[in-house]
Order: C-alpha cells, then structure tokens, then sequence
C-alpha cells in the first residue's frame, strides 16, 4: 500500500491531543515535561474534563505551561502551588484541581505547603516531576540529587557529609493519612509512559471520587543540566534515579494498602 | 495472519532531534534526516517506511508531540 493511501483520518492510531497549543513548547529536546504535559491533555480530554480544571503553574522550567495546554490554569508563587490549589478547591469544589510542581518547587521550597496539603487530604491532584536538578537555573543541586551526582553548585558530586542526604518526599508523603493515592512512575519508554498515563488517570478519578491527595512523582530527565544527550539522559536515569528512586505504587487506600503497616 | 502497516508523519518544524522516537522504534523505522529545519535540529524521518507497523510507541515517547501515527491492516 502507498503511504498517501494509508495517511487518513480513519487510519490514525495516535495523534495530538486536541486540548494541546499548536505553540512549540520552550523545553529542551528530550525533556521529560513535554511527555508528562502530552499525558494531562490526553488524559483530560479524553474524561471530558477540560471545563472543569484548573491547572496551578509553578515557578520552573514548567511554568510556561498555561501556555501549551488549553484549559484554565493559576499561576503560583514560587513553592506554593498547593497552598493556591487548596484555596481554589475548597472554594470551587466541583472543579478538578491539580498542581504541577518541580522538585525544586516542591522538594525544597514549597515542602510546607506540600506536606500539610497532603495532610489535610485536600482534593487535588499533585504531579511532581523530579529530575534532580533545578533545571531552569542552570543545574544547581536539589533535595533530590543523588549523591555523587555532579551540579553546577556540587562541581565535585555532591557529598553528604556536608549536603545531605538526596531526599525521598514521595515515601513521606505516602505516608500521610489525607493521601490516597501515591505513585512513583517514569516517561522514558513507551511502557512506562503507558503505564504513567494509568497511574495518572487513576488519581485523577480518586480526586473526582473526593478520596483525599492523589500524589504522581514522575522521575524525568534534565538533559541539558545533566550535560548529556536525550538518549544518555534516558540510560543515565533507568540506572541511577530509578535505582534510589524505584517505580511503583506507594500507597493505595483503595486497595487498603498502608506503608504504615507494611 | 494479518499483516499491518503503519506510517509515521512527522511535524518537520515541531521536530527538536532528540532522538527518543528512533530509540522507542521496535522495527529501526525512524532516524533523523541529515537536512535540518529552520531552528537547526536534525527533523525525524521515517528511514524504512515499508517496515512501520504502526505500533505508536514513537508518538507516545515523542515530548513535543509532533509525530502522528496511521495504520491500517493490508
């Protein structure tokens, strides 16, 4: 069969998602951003949702993202995108309410506010993207960054007698008894992409249900911060972010699952 | 059993030549052209066009969205 035989609407198996700007997005080739925005969309134009969300931007590489996906989003201060998330669901409880936060945004500065939002249970939707690095700035080291791992700030790779320890948020926030769900899941493959798609549906319907925080920790790449191409970014991350930070579901109140009784 | 065909349309312009399509191909379909567009990255291409099946893992990697995937059962 010829190709322009085979390119019609009725053959597409997979094409843009229809709430995402034709704008080209600002991030850098291969950043880990472009496929977690991709994945929202989708996903909230595929549940029919795109009236009812409310995005809250944060201050980051990530806080361009009013700009690419179509729906009403808040811009926040830098770290308190839960707090915002928190006003905004309580007053409006019929909206679907998620923040989008980096883990500079969240791991570091906002970490208050992450930590009592979640503890409150409030009804919203937290993604967090963790790359290790504050990407926007020009790589210094976060909460997040392995040990060993070389930043603009830790030229030597960072040494925990003198910067601690790489702080795993997600596993303390799993345990928290306003969370529901809290999962940890990757974008650098098809499979894990897919499967990050599930998880993020699946908290998505636990906010809708009112079942307390839905917590999505995606361990992404900086290729540009980490100085290494897209596809190294990729390896790089399968073996040395997802070993300290492994993939997963970390609590599940609809299974009754509980990290405080396990 | 069946066989499918697939194609693979990228958005020249879109395209940033990261490479992760070319990496996520099962079937080695895609590569990036020598040419480049008109910010300067190496577009993505489909290199062997006969061997596509479609499978959409290159558009489920893809961060700035710019392939779209069609496949049809010949």
């Amino acid at each position: 069969m010829e190709l322009k035989d085979l390119i019609k609407p009725e053959n597409l198996v997979y094409g843009k998602s229809r709430l995402l700007e034709e704008e080209i997005m600002h991030y850098c080739p291969g950043c880990s951003h472009g496929v977690v925005h991709k994945i929202l969309a989708e996903l909230i134009e595929e549940m029919g949702l795109q009236e009812k969300t409310i995005g809250i931007a944060p201050v980051g590489c990530a806080v361009f993202a009013y700009n690419y996906i179509d729906i009403d989003w808040q811009e926040a201060a830098h770290g308190r995108a839960p707090a915002v998330a928190t006003g905004i669901s309580r007053l409006m409880p019929d909206k679907f309410v998620f923040s989008y936060q980096g883990d500079g945004d969240l791991a570091s500065i906002g970490t208050a506010e992450i930590m009592h939002a979640c503890n409150r249970g409030e009804n919203i939707l937290v993604i967090f993207i963790n790359n290790g690095i504050y990407g926007m700035t020009g790589g210094q080291m976060a909460p997040t960054t392995l040990e060993g791992m070389v930043t603009a700030t830790t030229p030597t790779g960072r040494d925990v007698a003198r910067n601690g320890y790489p702080l795993k948020i997600t596993n303390l926030i799993a345990q928290l008894p306003g969370t529901s769900y809290v999962t940890r899941q990757a974008v650098h493959t098809a499979a894990s992409a897919r499967k990050c798609k599930r998880s993020i549906k699946k908290a998505i319907q636990n906010v809708l249900d009112k079942k307390g925080t839905s917590f999505v920790e995606v361990v992404s790449t900086c290729s540009s911060g980490w100085k290494m191409t897209p596809v190294a970014s990729n390896k790089w991350m399968e073996e040395n972010m997802i070993a300290y930070y492994p993939l997963g579901d970390l609590k599940d109140s609809v299974k009754g699952e509980n990290v405080l009784e396990n | 059993m069946a066989k499918v065909q697939g194609a693979v349309v990228v958005d020249k312009e879109g395209c940033k030549g990261c490479s992760l399509c070319v990496e996520a191909c099962p079937q080695g379909v895609l590569n990036l052209h020598k040419e480049v567009n008109s910010r300067g990255y190496h577009y993505s291409f489909m290199e062997t066009p006969e061997a596509c099946i479609g499978c959409s893992n290159c558009g489920v990697v893809c961060p700035d969205t710019c392939l779209t995937i069609y496949r049809v059962k010949v």
